[in-house]
């Protein structure tokens, strides 16, 4: 029983961490948005430089063949900076489902060093995102595994209030020459591919509460309001606090749901559910909180607030919605055995 | 990361488990705070726990204890709420003071106080607040006058879990003249020396859990100062570290009840709102999440990481979940939730209004909430105080 991350998981970790905060501030979002580009190249090319594409492919494939603990803390390092480029999604998962289905193709290369993304149409998510900076697109057919070029798929982009999610509805004829897998494998496949969309989007929200707190923090203790700084009142204290106690219950369990990933069994699968649930539930609470403390200056586009609030509530219902991640807490909660010593229970009587 | 246990701490378990069944009393105790019979039952208990090295496991094994490691602590508590065992009447001293003394004591104060501590022998209660002293610690008043190798104790003292009926109390106590979180010392005094007068003060469930002290010229030596003379303020706040850290909720305590009370929901769903489901499923997730923070906390220790303010988080997640896990009980229960067992249409209404009761002081005890948030803000957060 070790519940800590290694050295080398923490530097890797902290590497994201200072890409993102030289290359992905708020400043550099808005400049970002204004230019209207879906990426900026610079800090795309040197996050996949550090080699971040490759990490959940296995070496026969040119990865680094690490585990959902390896990426968990990169995702949660992406959603602290509302990193507008899809990491997440092309690294933690198209890259792996790609390798999954053991498909050749000259993508694979570029894909694997970042050069290229390929964008994910689950059946769990109504769009695709970044589907228009993807060179190829993996798509769910009848539970098949579908790769499809780019170029062979029409586009229509669904707004979305997140001025840097990239949402679209795809259309596409599945073919012969498409299919990559068939439906018993691809099946598993999708499911392994749900549980890595929920699992990291539920990171990304931990990070965005984690952020919120901290501009709030931030803002609190220089705003003065009856000659002191607003953060001195217990008023705004106890919100902050009581934002940071769902941060502080939601971690260990998005840690937790990484480390038995590859489990697969209804405990693990709960786990990451439970995850998801709660990371995006702090996210919800922390975001709304950081526009409180800011007051007024919250509800403003000039502060930066906001993007991490429209975020957060495009990632709550992403990768499967509360309702469908409780549906899955159920099954395991009532049809399971309880109790503590099933904590870390690796299998059930159920299978 | 490795979240499985290794074949040692299987073994550890099992051991606990079938000790426990062969040990664990077949009826429930009395309650430990409504009777001195009650409170002797449990002291009883703890002499048998004692008796197979249980007392407290993570000890040195010179103190009572077996050595082992918080994880294993851990393992011992989930079998030991799995198994229903009685409530541990000797929680102030094998769970606060204990692991204070074993960091600030000498050799030979932990020689003196741990083994009959481990054993039952000796049941602290704990002396922090007065009357002015509440939230605002740093108030106390009482004092602690030197005189020669004793010190003089003099004051009031109120709140104290478990002071009717233990045998010993650890409190706060100040230098004459001194102010604030200077010149405190924390000391120990026997209940029943002279000068110490005890008033039992009845709890909203009827309860004599705790008392109010009035000590007047109370002599103790000067050995029963753990720390160093004015540190009290430090050494106390490292009992409370581990009060609200680590030790005083065990998760196993509300995994076992978020099992109970799906089992609970279980029985009742055709006929409740469907609407509960979601509470039961939250609730569960809530000591759940409750365990892994602690098993991830344990990790941090073990690594050789200490208990910071995060410890504040802590209290306030597992007080505000065993609140809600309760009041969802209650609410599938609906008219019968406010009858007492004893009722001739109870049912199967157990123990879940008695110990929703009890979780109603979750929220006040060991640091309210409010101080809670308070330190959370500053430690954690920055905010300016």
């Amino acid at each position: 029983m070790n519940f800590t991350f290694s050295e080398e998981q923490q530097l890797a970790a902290d590497t994201v961490r200072r890409i993102l905060a030289d290359t992905c501030s708020p400043e550099q979002l808005r400049a970002q948005m204004k230019k209207g580009e879906a990426r900026d190249a610079a800090r795309w090319q040197a996050l996949v430089d550090s080699g971040l594409a490759s990490m959940l492919v296995p070496e026969a494939a040119g990865g680094m063949a690490l585990e959902a603990i390896d990426f968990v803390q990169i995702a949660e390092a992406c959603g602290y900076a509302a990193l507008p480029e899809p990491l997440v999604e092309h690294a933690g998962v198209a890259m792996p489902l790609l390798a999954a289905t053991g498909h050749q193709t000259p993508l694979l290369s570029p894909a694997v060093t970042g050069e290229a993304t390929i964008a994910v149409g689950h059946p769990i998510n109504p769009w695709v995102a970044d589907a228009d900076t993807a060179s190829a697109l993996l798509l769910h057919h009848r539970d098949e595994v579908h790769l499809i070029d780019a170029a062979q798929v029409s586009l229509t982009r669904e707004t979305s209030i997140d001025p840097f999610r990239r949402l679209f509805r795809v259309d596409w004829t599945p073919t012969a020459a498409t299919r990559i897998t068939d439906a018993v494998t691809g099946k598993a496949l999708w499911n392994d591919a749900l549980d890595r969309g929920a699992l990291f989007a539920a990171a990304q929200c931990l990070g965005l509460a984690q952020r919120s707190i901290n501009l709030a923090v931030e803002y609190a203790k220089g705003r003065q309001q009856f000659g002191k700084p607003i953060g001195s009142y217990q008023a705004v204290k106890h919100l902050l606090a009581n934002a940071q106690v769902k941060v502080e219950f939601s971690r260990p369990v998005l840690h937790a749901a990484a480390a038995q990933f590859a489990d697969r069994s209804a405990h693990s699968r709960a786990r990451i559910s439970h995850a998801k649930l709660v990371a995006g539930e702090a996210a919800d609470l922390a975001t709304r909180t950081a526009i409180q403390v800011h007051g007024a200056m919250g509800y403003s586009w000039e502060v930066d607030v906001h993007f991490f609030l429209k975020r957060a509530l495009a990632l709550t219902y992403a990768w499967g919605d509360p309702a469908f991640h409780r549906a899955r807490v159920a099954e395991r909660v009532f049809k399971h055995p309880l109790g503590p010593e099933h904590t870390f229970s690796r299998e059930t009587a159920h299978g | 990361m490795e979240l499985s246990y290794t074949a040692e701490q299987e073994a550890f378990r099992m051991e606990v488990r079938a000790w426990l069944q062969a040990h664990v009393p077949a009826e429930p105790l009395e309650h430990f705070d409504a009777s001195r019979a009650g409170f002797e039952a449990h002291r009883a208990w703890e002499r048998t726990l004692k008796e197979g090295a249980w007392g407290m496991v993570t000890w040195p094994k010179e103190y009572g204890g077996r050595g082992v490691d918080l994880i294993s602590w851990l393992i011992f508590e989930e079998e030991y709420y799995r198994a229903g065992a009685p409530g541990r009447v000797n929680q102030n001293g094998i769970f606060l003071l204990g692991p204070t003394l074993m960091e600030f004591g000498t050799p030979e104060q932990k020689q003196r106080f741990l083994p009959p501590m481990a054993a039952g022998d000796e049941i602290w209660a704990q002396a922090w607040s007065e009357p002015q002293a509440g939230s605002d610690l740093a108030a106390v008043r009482s004092t602690a006058t030197l005189d020669g190798d004793h010190y003089v104790l003099n004051g009031h003292k109120i709140w104290s879990s478990r002071a009717v009926f233990a045998d010993w109390a650890f409190g706060l106590f100040r230098a004459p003249g001194s102010e604030r979180h200077k010149g405190l010392s924390l000391i120990f005094f026997k209940l029943d020396a002279a000068g110490v007068t005890v008033n039992p003060i009845a709890k909203i469930n009827g309860h004599v859990g705790f008392a109010e002290i009035f000590l007047n010229d109370v002599r103790v030596p000067v050995f029963n100062r753990l720390g160093e003379e004015g540190q009290g303020w430090h050494v106390c706040m490292a009992t409370a570290g581990f009060e609200r850290g680590l030790m005083l909720r065990s998760p196993a305590r509300y995994q076992v009840a978020a099992a109970n009370l799906v089992e609970l929901y279980k029985r009742h769903q055709d006929r409740v709102d469907p609407a509960l489901k979601a509470d039961v499923l939250r609730a569960w997730m809530g000591a759940e999440a409750y365990a892994l923070s602690i098993y991830s906390t344990a990790s941090r220790l073990i690594a050789g990481g200490s208990i910071g303010p995060e410890s504040s988080t802590n209290k306030i997640f597992w007080s505000e979940l065993d609140i809600a896990l309760h009041q969802t009980a209650l609410a599938i229960l609906g008219p019968r939730a406010e009858l007492l067992p004893q009722a001739p249409d109870a049912g199967d209404v157990g123990d879940w209004l008695d110990d929703y009761i009890f979780a109603l002081a979750g929220p006040i005890y060991a640091g309210s909430n409010e101080i809670q948030r308070n330190i959370i803000a500053e430690r954690m957060l920055g905010l300016p105080r």
